[in-house]
């Protein structure tokens, strides 16, 4: 298989998986789950890094740097907060206190 | 050339990002979901600096750990009730970054253009421009939940026309980029994408907005999939198209639980001014009751059922609700919450702020489960909510709500709305229910008039 071909199967495969792998979600769960999705695209920081890495001019090195900051800001900060949501779900006591 | 380790702690990551998202779609394998998500991301991130020659190591470092603190202390500030602006935040910042990773990848293309062909190019476009429309429409629908503008459709002449020409200048622009990479266009693309993200946004309604968020978090996964593609990295494609898959079939069911179509949605507004709410209080005439009368409603009625909405939450009246559930339940009555799948700002919104304030879950009944019970009801108490409950959804073709399933509120033999004031609702229209010979108003803080109640029925 030619390289572009390996990667359309990958692309094409990934997109059957994200349709299943949710197809049956509540809709309790939506808030929490589009925040975990918006976490895990915050992976572009994998990206930024890579490519500030290996920048000479200036310029692009204060762009890369910013662009590291916004992605690890979604990364992170998604993570961070799906979890406080979830964390409430989980401490489910029955008739628990204040 | 990546090692074969590095390639294959990135495919781990990729196959924990699927059992992450896995995770996250049931209520008991969430938090692990998420919690394997983030531990990949670290990961992958962290792979790069074991098998590349990176130059500005402390800087990039720096730059991760602020933004890595912004993120944190955001996150561990925000209110509940502020969850969808914050998702909204988030997004277009990742958006924002994407495209500024392909603007960089663009420049250091252009000069190897020819070696590079044409389809990785595109993707290049193609990140520029959808990340550019992701963050700056994502700063608009968080202008509109965060009230710093309108939340109502924003509309005016010539708009769609104005948007199509947009739409044609970014193809121009994108087909430009493939023929003569460069800044000279990348930046162009990227600013034609701004103004894209804020006329997509503008003419959606408060009440849709979450649908639009949804929508702009599966762009900006597209676009870091296409980052991956032109970066040769296996873990930003199969991520990225995790999220731009998931998220558009998470758009599309929300969508429909609020018997709504997206293109109805997005473009609504441009078609003709029929989703514009009045935004306006009525002087029409109400029946408007003391805490003792709602008290003695209350106090007396067998079976009772509570529909909390986004007002109870912002009044953070959800203890005191409670407490007067309790003695409700003492004298003898049957009490149920009913929770409308978008109660709140966004799908699951409810859900999540009823679960701060530790109401007991086995009393939330979801609404398929509690509609037929409306009819047998003596008294339901709506606090905070509107549109969930507005019969328009069902009575009113054009209303912005048509077709939304609601609670049948209507059914019920008295109905007793905690009311702030006349205002309509997130959706911008009345509510006929309002003015309903069975229907008594009390107005002020959802709190304050809780408390009222609460003593009121104490003293019964």
């Amino acid at each position: 298989m030619s390289e572009p071909v390996v990667w359309l199967t990958i692309f094409l495969l990934s997109v059957f998986v994200g349709v299943e792998v949710i197809a049956k979600v509540s809709s309790t769960l939506h808030t929490p789950l589009m925040s975990g999705a918006n976490a895990i695209h915050g992976v572009i920081l994998l990206g930024a890094v890579i490519v500030t890495g290996s920048t000479e001019s200036t310029v692009a090195l204060v762009v890369g740097l910013v662009a590291i900051v916004l992605a690890a800001v979604n990364m992170i900060g998604g993570f961070v907060v799906t979890d406080r949501m979830l964390q409430m779900f989980v401490r489910r006591k029955p008739g628990g206190g204040k | 050339m990546i090692p074969t380790w590095a390639q294959l702690v990135y495919l781990a990551c990729a196959m924990a990002f699927i059992l992450a998202l896995k995770g996250l779609a049931g209520p008991r394998t969430a938090r692990i979901g998420n919690l394997i998500g983030a531990a990949a991301a670290v990961v992958a991130v962290a792979t790069p600096f074991f098998y590349l020659e990176l130059d500005h190591v402390p800087l990039i470092l720096a730059a991760v750990a602020l933004g890595s603190a912004i993120g944190v202390v955001g996150a561990r500030r925000v209110q509940m009730t502020q969850m969808p602006q914050m998702v909204a935040l988030f997004n277009g910042v990742g958006g924002g970054a994407a495209a500024l990773v392909a603007l960089l990848e663009l420049q250091e293309l252009g000069p190897h253009a020819d070696d590079v062909g044409w389809f990785t190019l595109a993707a290049t476009a193609f990140t520029i421009l959808v990340g550019s429309v992701s963050f700056a429409g994502s700063a608009v629908t968080f202008a509109k939940l965060q009230e710093l503008m309108t939340s109502r459709p924003v509309v005016f002449p010539g708009l769609p026309v104005f948007f199509a020409l947009a739409v044609v200048a970014g193809i121009v622009l994108g087909v430009l980029v493939v023929t003569d990479p460069g800044m000279s266009v990348g930046i162009p693309l990227a600013a034609l994408g701004l103004l894209l993200g804020v006329l997509l946004v503008l003419p959606v309604g408060g009440a849709d907005v979450p649908i639009v968020i949804s929508l702009l978090n599966a762009f900006t996964g597209l676009t870091v999939a296409a980052g991956g593609y032109v970066l040769g990295n296996v873990v930003l494609l199969v991520a990225g198209t995790l999220v731009g898959a998931s998220g558009t079939f998470l758009t599309l069911l929300m969508a429909r639980a609020m018997g709504r179509s997206v293109s109805n949605i997005l473009f609504g507004a441009l078609r003709g001014g029929s989703t514009l709410g009045a935004g306006e209080a009525s002087d029409r005439p109400v029946r408007s009751a003391g805490p003792e009368d709602v008290a003695i409603l209350l106090g007396y009625a067998e079976r009772v059922i509570i529909v909390p909405g986004y007002g109870l939450a912002v009044a953070q009246a959800q203890h005191t609700l409670r407490e007067l559930v309790d003695v409700l339940l003492t004298r003898g009555a049957r009490v149920d919450y009913a929770i409308h799948p978008v109660a709140g700002r966004m799908p699951g919104h409810m859900n999540v702020l009823l679960a701060e304030a530790q109401v007991p879950y086995d009393q939330l009944v979801e609404m398929d489960d509690i509609n037929g019970e409306f009819k047998h009801t003596d008294v339901v108490l709506v606090v905070g909510a509107n549109d969930v409950v507005n019969p328009a959804a069902k009575t009113t073709p054009g209303a912005p709500i048509y077709g939304m399933p609601i609670l049948d509120v209507d059914e019920a033999r008295q109905v007793v709305f905690l009311k702030r004031s006349m205002r309509p609702g997130f959706a911008g229209i009345e509510n006929e229910l309002l003015f309903d010979p069975r229907t008594s108003l009390l107005f002020g803080d959802a709190k304050d008039s809780l408390a009222k109640v609460l003593s009121a029925v104490k003293a019964l």
